[in-house]
């Protein structure tokens, strides 16, 4: 009963709070930053489109290749936009004494809903819980790749031009 | 018999429960091969880099107007949400992957193997039972511990696709507010009658954000489980079913 009125309240928050979006999303879609943002990433893209290959390479051996024994100039370095299918990543390196101190996020996939029409009618069915560590005896792992992916590949990128 | 080689940019693991059929597992294998060859952006001389600098639609091959026609239902079916124009270039990748699996499946299952997997980049397809006999066991990894998992499902003939933002130990900022931090869905994992409609469906729902599991939970024959960046998972009303309840 008592683990009932839990789950209750939780789904009582989560109906108030995707009420709350949906009236928040007339500015949450504005699209005027978001045009702002792709073209501006667009014509980085296509300046860095030569070195895009030699990214994608880095990126398959991963933040492995941003360790400090690498040798940086100083400064910061701009990533390429790398897609990462819902949206795009772009990240910015800055290199301090000849490492990599900080990487910042340029572009990243806004995953807050636009203007969503749909399926208010299916969300009394949903459930909730906490995640919690389960037993790792299993044969096979579902889980997401593209990200990390288009992080490493932007950030690979940006290394490339930070590379003395 | 179990293998995995990198193949599109991503590790693709295909285990074949009967070893006297391992041979097959080259197939599986050159079937990825063909399939990056063709929709590789990063190749040069792929058919989708050539129609990205102009090829004409009537020059294109069999396989790529079908998967140009499945984009192009997908994007209907999710309400726009699906999306293959990116930056002015076409990239159908969001819908091939589960596609390429899917089809990988039907070649296995074509020439009479029963019992197996292929994954690929952590996308899903099973059939039958494992060596032991027993169903193929299958974990949802953790979006905050690549480590982690936190949940145990079982699969017979159906397919499993996550999509996710997987990044830790960074500073994730909004583009739109650089003040604040992107908060919202973290990972989006979709059972479908096969990886193909798993695969889509996550890709699409995910970029719907919270709403994306709702829409789930409306579409016939997709069950889904998503996490939040509060940890809280919110799961459509089927999906216990396929949970393997551990102690």
């Amino acid at each position: 009963m008592k683990k009932f009125i839990i789950a209750l309240a939780i789904a009582g928050v989560f109906i108030l709070y995707s009420l709350g979006i949906r009236h928040k999303s007339p500015v949450l879609t504005r699209p005027s930053s978001l045009a702002v943002n792709t073209s501006s990433a667009s014509s980085s893209a296509g300046s860095s489109s030569n070195t895009s290959s030699g990214a994608s390479n880095g990126a398959s051996s991963g933040s492995g290749s941003t360790s400090p024994s690498a040798q940086y100039k100083d400064g910061n370095y701009t990533g390429s936009v790398a897609n990462a299918y819902y949206g795009n990543v772009q990240v910015e390196a800055t290199i301090s004494g000849g490492k990599l101190t900080a990487v910042k996020f340029l572009q990243y996939p806004n995953t807050h809903s636009t203007s969503v029409l749909i399926n208010q009618q299916a969300i009394p069915y949903l459930q909730q819980e906490a995640i919690q560590a389960q037993s790792s005896k299993v044969q096979l792992i579902s889980g997401a790749t593209f990200t990390s992916q288009a992080f490493t590949q932007s950030l690979a990128n940006a290394l490339s031009q930070a590379n003395l | 018999m179990k293998q995995t080689k990198i193949i599109m940019g991503m590790p693709i693991t295909v285990e074949i429960v009967d070893d006297s059929r391992a041979r097959v597992i080259d197939d599986v294998f050159n079937y990825f091969v063909n399939v990056d060859k063709k929709f590789s952006t990063y190749k040069p001389a792929s058919e989708i880099t050539k129609i990205n600098h102009g090829l004409p639609a009537d020059q294109w091959s069999k396989e790529m107007r079908q998967v140009m026609d499945l984009c192009e239902q997908t994007k209907k079916l999710s309400n726009g949400y699906f999306d293959i124009v990116h930056n002015g270039k076409i990239d159908p990748s969001g819908l091939v992957k589960g596609w390429a699996i899917n089809n990988a499946a039907k070649l296995l299952l074509d020439k009479g193997v029963a019992d197996f997997y292929i994954e690929a980049g952590g996308d899903i397809q099973v059939h039958g039972t494992n060596a032991d006999k027993a169903q193929w066991v299958i974990g949802i990894r953790s979006p905050f511990n690549l480590k982690e998992i936190i949940k145990v499902i079982t699969l017979n003939g159906k397919g499993i696709a996550t999509s996710g933002t997987y990044i830790r130990g960074q500073h994730i900022y909004n583009p739109h507010n650089r003040s604040s931090r992107v908060d919202g869905v973290k990972s989006l994992s979709v059972i479908g009658s096969n990886v193909y409609e798993a695969d889509r469906y996550a890709t699409a729902a995910f970029a719907m954000g919270k709403n994306g599991i709702a829409f789930i939970e409306s579409v016939a024959g997709l069950e889904g489980y998503m996490v939040d960046s509060n940890k809280i998972a919110t799961y459509t009303s089927g999906f216990n079913r396929y949970v393997v309840n551990n102690a």
